[in-house]
């Protein structure tokens, strides 16, 4: 295990090598002894078994869009999560009242959401 | 060895970027933008700034890609099917030739021959973590406050319909 700050990295670097290769040889592998013996049916798009009609693109609703939203704004509310954790020992009490306070003003969005019904699934 | 990662990484960037604005297909434009902006990160990583590196990431790479897949997906235009180019090269290039040609002479003077302390143990972030919850309190808060108008306007406009 390599130290220090580069070597921290090399180890994610190495492993994550390490695991596209496990997955790249196994696919590789099997498609170097698979037999193939291609039709058209089988070229179709699999669909859950069903036969997929028109063509693959297609307008999707706006609810999609607001879950991506929705993620995108607690995303960027985990990113000032993780230098808060850094310093909490060091602040204490006041960092943990700023992030609840923080968090607080977010649920009041979430909510809003929540009881505007964006978050149901009709 | 980190000059070498650099430049593996930032050549695959580089081709990455090209692909990125040459590819007709949207889709396969924003998936080109992925690779671009996880080489951003990790020559981030190498300049050891780990925070901006996966923030990078976590909002690039992850949501910004989401939304910009998301907002490809609700449009009825037909994507890949035609050039959606404006044909302004002969206005980009040279717009981009000097923006290179200001800020690399800029960049270059400055950081020349400036070298990096490996030795801090806990990084920049605790840095950053103890500016932004002791000096920038309020601009913290503030920050949840525009967070919560982008989604009350967000959920607003969508429930329109």
């Amino acid at each position: 295990m390599p130290d220090g700050y580069f070597g921290s990295y090399l180890t994610l670097a190495i492993y994550s090598l390490a695991m596209i290769g496990l997955v790249g040889g196994t696919l590789g592998l099997n498609r170097l002894v698979s037999p193939k013996v291609p039709g058209k049916e089988k070229m179709t798009t699999y669909e859950s078994g069903v036969d997929p009609i028109g063509s693959g693109q297609s307008q999707t609703t706006i609810r999609y869009y607001m879950f991506a939203l929705l993620f995108v704004i607690f995303d960027v509310e985990a990113v000032f999560l993780f230098p808060w954790a850094v310093v909490f020992e060091e602040i204490g009490v006041f960092a943990f009242v700023e992030m609840m306070i923080f968090v607080a003003i977010l649920a009041l969005g979430l909510l809003y959401a929540w009881r505007k019904k964006v978050l149901d699934w009709i | 060895m980190q000059g070498l990662i650099f430049l593996v990484v930032a050549a695959t960037s580089g081709f990455a970027a090209v692909r990125l604005v040459t590819n007709k297909n949207l889709v396969h434009a924003a998936l080109y933008l992925v690779v671009t902006l996880m080489g951003m990160a990790i020559i981030f990583l190498l300049l050891t700034a780990e925070f901006v590196a996966w923030v990078q990431v976590l909002i690039y790479v992850g949501a910004v890609i989401v939304l910009l897949l998301f907002g490809l997906m609700l449009t009825r235009a037909q994507i890949g099917k035609t050039a959606l180019d404006r044909q302004q090269r002969w206005v980009a290039g040279p717009v981009a030739l000097v923006l290179f040609g200001v800020t690399a002479p800029v960049l270059w003077r400055f950081f020349d021959g400036r070298t990096i302390s490996l030795d801090r143990q806990s990084g920049n972030t605790e840095a950053l973590g103890t500016e932004i919850f002791t000096k920038f309190v309020l601009p913290f808060e503030v920050v949840s406050v525009l967070l919560l108008a982008a989604l009350v306007g967000a959920v607003f406009l969508a429930k329109k319909d």
